[in-house]
Parts: C-alpha cells; structure tokens; sequence
C-alpha cells in the first residue's frame, strides 16, 4: 500500500525537472537546468498543481529541510535552482527533546540485550516487564520535559508543535501500556481485567480536571459536577473513592439514608478478581453470580427508584450497556467503555475473548457518528493479539523509527515474534532496528548510540555499520580516536586503515609529520610509513638538518614497520653517534646502511658523502677491509648506474665520485701503513 | 553507594565537567558546576547548580537533579575547560580558539570575557581555514596556558591581548594534555606516549626533560601531577593504562596499572585527599583508586561529606601515601578499586572531584552528580 504522499515545500517539477541522489537514510532533491520540454513523464508524477510530491515506501515521516547555498545549479538557472532539498526518513530524530528518549532508552535496550536469557518463566518474565515498565517511564520524562517546553514556549508556533509531541508521546506510551499487559506479561483472566482497569485510569486523563475541581471545593456533595465524579469513579472501578464520595451526600441527606446505605453495601461487596493466587475463576464466577443477582433484585423492586442517579449506578453494576453508554462523555473513549462494560459484565474474560467485546465496543461507542483513527485500530489490532498489525500500523502513523524498532525488540525478546521471517532474508526486528540505528547515523551527535543497535542485529548490522561509519567526518583527532575504537573492537580493518590513512594524510597536509606517522604506525600501514619517511629525508636533503627529532629518536620497535622507516632511524642515529664523536661506531654504522641494503639506492651517494669527514680525520676510522667495501660501494653506484651519462654530464657529482675516489685511496693508504705498523710491532 | 548519585540527560553530548573552585576558606561542598559539549551542531557551555540542598534530609542523603543555571553558544567542539577563579571559565575549542567566559553570578548569564582567535592553528594563522583543535588548557591565574593538534605550546596572561611566550613545534606530534608542575613549569602528554618538561624560564624552546613509555609508544591523553608531592604524576593512554612516574628518577614510569579497555580520558588526584585517584575512560567506567591503607583512619570529612574542618590536615595523610603511589608492587599496599559505573555503555569523557563530590559527563548525553563519594 502506499502512504499519503509528502509535500517538500518549495520544490517545483512544474517548471523544472527534479534529479535525486539516494543515501542511507536520506534522500537528496534538486532541480536541474533542464526545462520542462521532455520531461512529459514527470508530468504524470504530479498531477496536481505544483509541490513535489514524496511517496516514501511504507512510511509517512519525511521530513524536508532546505539547505539554501548549496550549489546544485549554475548561473542559467534561476535563484531557486540553487536549492538542495534533503528528505529524511526519520524526523523525529531531530527533536532536542526527544534525544533524551534516545539516549535512555539505549541503556535500557542494551540491558535487554545483556539480561540473561537463562532465567525461567516467571523470573524471566517479571524481568521483560520490568524491562517495558523502563521504556514507558521514558517515555513519561519525555512527555513531562515537552509538556513543560510547550508551557514555557512563548511562540505559538513552537507550542504547537511542542504540544503535538506530547500527545504523539501520550499515544506511544499509551499503546506500548496495552502491549506489555497483553503480549509481554500475557496476563490471564482475572488479572487481565484488573490490568486493564489500571491501564484506563492512567491514560483517560481529560476528566481528571473535573475530579480535581470538585474534590477541591467547599462541599463536594453541593457541587453541580457531584454525580459525574461519582459516575467517573464507578466507571473506572474505583470502588473506595466513589464510596468515600456517596458517603458525604449521605450524610447530607438523612432521609435517604438507607437507600445509601444499600448502594455502599453492593459496592463494598462487589467481587473483584484477586492477583495472587487466592481464589480461583469458578469461585470468583460464582460470587459474581450472586452479586450480581442481588444488585437485580435491588434495582427491581425499585429500591433506587426515587434517585435517578443511584439508579444509573445501580444499573451500571449491573453491566447495562445502555446505562454505561450514557455516560460517553466521561469515557471519551470507546476502549474506556471496553474495559467497563468487561468489569461490570464479564469480568473474567479470557485473552482471545477480547477481540469480540473490543470490536462491539468500538462499533457501539462510535456508533456510526465517526470512523475508528489511527490509534483506534492499533488497539483494536492489539486487541485481536495482531502483533504483525500493531507494529506494521505504528510504523506508518508514526513519525519516528524509535517506538516500532524498541517495541518490536522487546517482543522480539518475549519468544513473540519468531515465525515471522521477511521476504529481504532478516526478521522484522533487526529490519526495524536496522531503520532507527541509520536514522540515528544520520544525525550529527547521535551516531555513537546507532553502533551499539547494529552490533544486535545479526545478519546486515555489520554491513550497515562499516557503510555507515565511513561517512562520519572526522573533525578532530578526538573525534577520529573514537570512531577508530568503534571499529579496532570489532575487527573492521579495512576501516581502521580508510580513517588512519585519512588522518595521516590531514597531518601531511598541514605539514605535521610526527602526527601523520603515528597515524601510520597505528594502522600499520607500511606504504605510508615509508611516504612519511621519504618526507623526513627529503627535508633533511634539502635543510640539511633533521625535523621532528624527538620523534624520530623515539620510533622504538614500531621503526621496524617499513624498510625506509628503519633506515630513518638508523641514519638518524649514525647522525647522533657522529655528533657524539663516537667515530668508529658512525662507520661501522654508515657501512652497514648501505652492505646490508637498509639504505634505498637513491640515497648512497647522500651516505657515502657522509663517509668524507670520517675519512678526513686525523685518526684513521675506517680499517682496509672497510675502506674496500666503501669502494665497492662507490664503483656499484656509479657502474650500476643504468643512465650513466647522467653522471659524466653533471660537474657536481662527478667532482664527489672524484673527490670520494681521492679521499679512499688516502685512507687505503693511510690504514695500510697504520695497520702495518701494529703488526709489525 | 549508586543511590546517592543523582542522573540528567541533557540533550548534549558532555566533553567535558568541571566544579567551581571553593573559595580559600570554605566549609561547604562544592555547588555549581561546569559543563561544555562536544558534536553538536549547537555547542554549548553550561553553568549547573548541582541542586538545592535545602532538599537534603535528616541523614544528609541528596535529594533532586542538577539544573541549568545559565548556558552560551561555544563556537566548535569544547575540548577542555578550567576554571580560572570563581568567575572566569578558560575554554579550549577544536577550531584553536581558546576562550575565557565570564559567570555573572547575580542575574546568571554567561558571556565572552576575551578570546584568543586561531591560538592554535596549521600552517598559516591568518588564512580563513587552518585553525588546529586546542586539546589542552590549564590555569594558574593569571596564567593559561594551552596545548594543540598543532605542537604548539601558547602561554597567556587573563589580561593580556597577546600570547606571552610561543612555542612553535613544540612536540612533533599531537600535544592531548597539559597540566602545571610548578609555577613556571609545565607537563605535557603527547600520541607517541612521551611525557615532558617544559621550564618557562630557559628561553630555548626545548624540553628541559623526556620522559616515555617504553616499548609501544601508545599515546598518553591525560596527565595529572600530585597535589602536595609534585614529583608524582600520573598518566593515562589510550590503551587505558594508567601510568605513575616519579620525575625526580628515571625516564620511564615507576608503574604500570591495568585498568581500562580503551582510552583514558582524564585522571585526577583527589585534590585534598591525594590518596585517592579517579580515572574515566572511552570504554564507558569511571574508576576510583584508593590506596589509603586502613579504612578506618579515613579523615572523618570523607566519611560524612560533611563540614569538619579536616581539609588542613594533610602531613599526617602523606607519609603513607608517598609509598603507596610510588611502589612497584601496588597490589601488596592494598589498592582497592572500584568501578562507579557498572553498566554504562559509552564513553566517560570528563570527570572532575571536589571535596566529598563527584561531577562526570558522557557520550550518552548525561551528566551525573554523586555527592557522598566517601559514603
């Protein structure tokens, strides 16, 4: 089926042809240059008038925000042409207010996905109601906050809008109550009633002004509104209270003493079903009987005749269901009349039995006048144990993904909804929980809280999440540090790399080299560690002296992660014992750079340059079988040189291959004669 | 003593939590708090009263949730805060700039006091783009001092329009923290698991001493040093180690102590009570070190949260604790750490410990008071 089409304000394909972009949880919308010449398809779209017309598959919360200076057009188009429209599936996201409710409601969905399945019937069960017990009172803060928000609003807009939250929210909770009584605590005949009683007195609040105000006055019994807070208090089955209240008028009315009297003695007696285990159905069935049949004889022999009020009590007792509609406006709903007419009829109705009085109710109460809303065949779907329905319903009339994919979890959990596989290869609840978790990574704060439902969701979570997670900015290095964690815990490499590279290459923008290669050693990335490592060498080529020393003196063990980096760390370190003037060691050092090939070829000209000051020194450093190796280090370089023209042609170099050639066989000679002499003496 | 903590989401996530300093002679726990939000499209820095206690009942329990006083766009992510006195709040950003707001207590509002564009910044100050997150901030008023993604460190005077002193690359890679060792001296935590000196009376612009992590240089975000024997200080990585050096000896720390399963965040002595340390992490705990070693010689303020007047005396509570810090075998000197958070979920950003009282700040949009710490 599709959903009443949404409007995004302010596109128009009447004049110009629209183009779309698809993302996660989004959609993008713009015009383009093109005019309406062959564009007649796009005339069958929207027949109406003008706006855009947005079916969005299943659901009717899109939401469109313009984000004007976006560019989307060129300066043919006309100024509207620069606009991008973005449609979100989930409003409701973006209520302030709301992220409360997300936020909560997380540490209450991961509790559930940590409690212990293991725990048995009943123990288990009083858990999972605990559990919606949790969800609801959220979702009652979150009314309160809102309620408060649209009082101390002074735009009337704002109120407004603030006030269709609170009865979105008074609706959610009010559905969600309904499901935990008939799905996760599956209360049986008896309680059941007691349950639904308890359900209608907390949510049928629009006569509880009217109690207030005539609780409140200087003699209740005198006030005009007396019999309707009465009437009120028998219809909801509040016993003591509507007693307490016909007692006042009692004692006003000494001549109707006795008739009072009797009234008092058939609510007092009234058989109410026990929550323990006291008594059983039959028992209760039983004094039922004989109430009820005494409440018959009083009303026949007219005992209440000369109030027409006590009458109207008397024959609600006695379940009247003309006497009980009478009183439509201080049940203003018809799920009010369901759950009287059960108390005062049948109030030992089972389960599956609800479905025929909530369907006559509803018929009876509505009588024709109006058609059932929304909301009205939600219940009505809970009502005849249609979970699928329920949260089918809710998704549609809802404007966020919240209440379905937590409601839908909590069922989930209640061995409720196994059976139910969907045509896409996942079940319904990690479809739904799929839904909220990408609304949420859309949103600019809330994304942390989307990684923890897509872990819970067995088969695409993890898919959803490395798409997702991909696409948050990384605007600091803090920022970047927590989504690096989210994905080093559950092994996501190829994304561990993708967010290191993207920081490294950041800091070598802004020409941080240190950070860029810590950046790499944390991914493990050997090919930029390298990149980096040219950096250093090619600052130090061209300045001549190291940046970043305190780094790169204190690589450690991660100098092992590439070649170049090594050979970073060693060159550094020959720099350093040189300038400690630990001579022999700079040369043995400097020879094995380039004998054990650490030293990238492009790069033994720059080392054996450095030998030169070594070979110069008054001390003889380099021993013969060194002085050898550098040779042959020397002649590997110019011979195996693939372009030697190159050499012969550049004066410089040739002067060092010279000048190195002259400083060597100096040394030879000098170290012949030295190591001669040690012989020889 | 989870009962005594009182909880609100604040539609925000927290970066950071900071009480207001307690003027010098004060007997009263501390009252009003700081907070600055981090991802928002909106940031924002929060002025809360931790809540009325009027409420609190006859066995001194607490009673009712913090609420917001007063609060002020803050332009970027907050990344770090520190109060410089009663009124002025110094706020790091990650757009580099380093703001001081100003707290008017008698209609409160907050407002700009003065503001440093771009103190931290890549490449080029000037140019439109370039600003580098400021990670760092700390005060000893009149001096600020702040650290960045940049390597640089700045010092400031409250009342001066200009950085005092600079220090371009100072650190080669990211700065995360700075705290003062003594007036002119300063600590600073860097990405490559380096803790430094830095002296601001020698003019070269150099440590004037390194110390680091052997083995994997795992970064080091938090840095707190002991409140009356400044040679101890404490750090926390990214591993959520938690590392206690002795910069008097040595290049490496005195010890290593396991603690969480990611990023530590923040580390703080307590700062009248040194012998208990609390540290919060990215993994979603908070934990509270206690190494004093009886119990029952506790200083009788910590049990009661209440008004003694045991602040002043700390000499007799130092001696233990010295050895205690410093062993290398903290588990013979009875450390007993408890975990304040049982099942949080996501990160503990900020923590901040003040007399009997604990303020601490999440990802999950909440901030939490607990004002019987030592109950």
């Amino acid at each position: 089926d599709t959903v009443p089409p949404q409007v995004v304000p302010g596109a128009d394909p009447s004049t110009r042809q629209l183009c779309f972009a698809w993302g996660p949880a989004e959609v993008l919308v713009c015009e383009t240059l093109f005019g309406r010449a062959g564009g007649s398809r796009y005339r069958c779209l929207s027949r109406s008038p003008s706006p855009l017309r947005f079916w969005s598959e299943g659901r009717a919360g899109a939401a469109a925000r313009t984000l004007t200076g976006s560019v989307a057009g060129t300066g043919q188009g006309t100024p509207s042409s620069t606009r991008v429209f973005v449609v979100r599936r989930d409003q409701d996201i973006y209520i302030q207010t709301l992220r409360k409710l997300f936020n909560e409601s997380h540490g209450i969905f991961m509790g559930l996905q940590r409690s212990e399945e293991e725990l048995a019937g009943k123990s288990r069960k009083a858990q999972l109601v605990q559990v919606s017990k949790n969800y609801r009172s959220v979702i009652r803060a979150c009314m309160e906050d809102m309620h408060q928000a649209a009082v101390s609003a002074r735009d009337p807009a704002l109120q407004g809008q603030y006030s269709t939250q609170v009865s979105i929210l008074s609706a959610m909770e009010l559905i969600w109550n309904l499901c935990e009584i008939l799905f996760v605590e599956a209360a049986a005949a008896g309680p059941l009633l007691l349950r639904l009683l308890d359900w209608v007195r907390l949510h049928v609040c629009d006569v509880d002004s009217m109690v207030r105000e005539v609780l409140s006055s200087e003699s209740p019994s005198k006030h005009k509104l007396f019999w309707n807070v009465v009437d009120v208090f028998v219809l909801q089955g509040r016993m003591d209270e509507a007693r307490h209240l016909l007692s006042k008028e009692a004692s006003a009315n000494p001549t109707s003493m006795n008739m009072y009297k009797i009234l008092d003695d058939l609510m007092k007696k009234m058989p109410v079903p026990s929550l323990g285990n006291t008594q059983t159905l039959t028992e209760l069935e039983l004094k039922w009987q004989h109430w009820h049949e005494e409440c018959q004889r009083y009303l026949q022999d007219g005992t209440f005749a000369s109030n027409p009020h006590m009458e109207s009590i008397c024959k609600i007792l006695l379940g009247d269901e003309d006497a009980i509609l009478e009183k439509k406006e201080l049940m203003t709903t018809w799920y009010h009349f369901l759950v009287t007419r059960l108390l005062y009829s049948h109030p030992t109705v089972k389960p599956l039995e609800l479905r025929f009085y909530a369907q006559s109710s509803m018929d009876l109460f509505l009588g024709g006048e109006s058609s059932p809303e929304p909301l009205d065949m939600i219940l009505m779907a809970a009502f005849e144990f249609e979970m699928h329905q329920v949260i089918k319903e809710c998704s549609i009339v809802l404007s966020n993904w919240w209440f379905v994919a937590h409601l839908t979890d909590l069922l989930d959990h209640c061995k409720l909804l196994q059976s139910h596989n969907l045509y896409f290869g996942s079940n319904m609840r990690e479809f739904l929980l799929l839904e909220y978790a990408s609304g949420l990574f859309s949103h600019h704060s809330l994304w942390q809280l989307g990684v923890d439902y897509f872990d819970h969701c067995p088969e695409y979570g993890r898919v959803y999440l490395e798409l997702h997670i991909e696409r948050i900015p990384l605007s600091t290095e803090q920022k970047a540090l927590k989504v690096l964690r989210i994905c080093e815990q559950r092994q996501m490499h190829e994304q561990v790399r993708s967010i290191c590279k993207i920081m490294a290459m950041k800091a070598l923008r802004n020409n941080r080299l240190g950070s860029a290669l810590s950046w790499s050693i944390r991914a493990k990335d050997a090919a930029f560690a390298t990149l980096i490592s040219d950096r250093f060498l090619k600052d130090y080529c061209e300045r001549g002296c190291f940046s970043d020393l305190d780094l790169i003196d204190n690589l450690g063990p991660s100098m092992l992660l590439s070649d170049r980096l090594t050979f970073l760390g060693k060159y550094r370190e020959f720099h350093r014992l040189y300038g400690e003037k630990r001579f022999p060691e700079a040369a043995r050092l400097l020879l094995t750079l380039m004998t054990a090939h650490i030293a990238p070829c492009s790069f033994w000209m720059t080392l054996l340059t450095d030998a030169l000051p070594l070979l110069e020194q008054k001390e003889v450093i380099f021993s013969a079988e060194q002085t050898y190796e550098l040779m042959r280090c020397l002649e590997d370089l110019t011979a195996g040189n693939p372009d030697k023209q190159k050499f012969q042609d550049d004066d410089d170099e040739t002067t060092k291959v010279e000048m190195l050639r002259l400083a060597l066989a100096r040394n030879l000679a000098r170290v012949i004669v030295k190591e001669g002499t040690v012989e020889g003496s | 003593a989870m009962e005594d903590v009182s909880a609100k989401f604040v539609s925000q996530k927290i970066s950071r939590t900071r009480w207001r300093p307690l003027p010098a002679a004060a007997l009263q726990p501390p009252d009003l708090f700081a907070t600055g939000s981090w991802d928002n499209e909106d940031n924002r820095i929060s002025i809360w009263s931790a809540g009325d206690l009027g409420n609190a009942g006859l066995n001194g329990e607490y009673h009712g949730e913090p609420h917001l006083l007063c609060d002020i766009q803050h332009n970027g992510d907050v990344m770090d805060m520190q109060f410089l006195d009663q009124e002025r709040i110094v706020v790091a950003s990650s757009t580099g700039t380093v703001t001081i707001f100003r707290h008017h207590q008698n209609n409160q509002t907050l407002s700009v006091n003065h503001r440093w564009e771009k103190a931290h910044y890549h490449v080029d100050q000037d140019t439109s783009c370039g600003g580098a997150a400021c990670t760092g901030v700390v005060c000893n008023n009149p001096e600020i001092v702040t650290v960045g993604e940049d390597g640089r460190i700045n010092l400031f005077r409250a009342d001066q329009k200009d950085a005092v002193r600079t220090i371009d690359n100072a650190d080669s890679s990211t700065l995360h923290a700075v705290t003062f060792l003594r007036t002119t001296e300063i600590l600073t935590v860097n990405s490559i698991g380096q803790l430094k000196i830095w002296d601001f009376r020698q003019q070269r612009n150099e440590p004037s001493q390194i110390f680091s992590l052997a083995g994997d240089r795992v970064p080091l975000h938090c840095v707190d040093r002991h409140p009356n024997q400044q040679h101890i200080v404490a750090t926390g990585g990214q591993d959520g180690m938690l590392s206690i050096w002795d910069i008097r000896q040595g290049t490496m720390p005195v010890s290593l102590l396991n603690a969480h399963e990611a990023e530590m965040w923040e580390v703080h002595f307590h700062p009248s009570d040194p012998d208990h340390l609390f540290t919060c992490s990215e993994d979603g705990s908070l934990w509270h070190w206690d190494t004093s070693t009886n119990v029952s010689e506790k200083p009788s303020f910590l049990r009661q949260g209440g008004r003694s007047t045991a602040y002043l005396s700390h000499s007799t509570i130092n001696q233990s604790v010295v050895s205690a810090w410093l062993s290398n075998d903290p588990t013979k000197d009875r450390m007993e750490i408890t975990n304040l958070i049982p099942n949080q979920t996501l990160s503990v950003n900020s923590l901040d410990v003040l007399g009997p009282c604990l303020v601490y700040g999440t990802d999950a949009e909440a901030i939490y008071v607990n004002r019987q710490l030592f109950a």
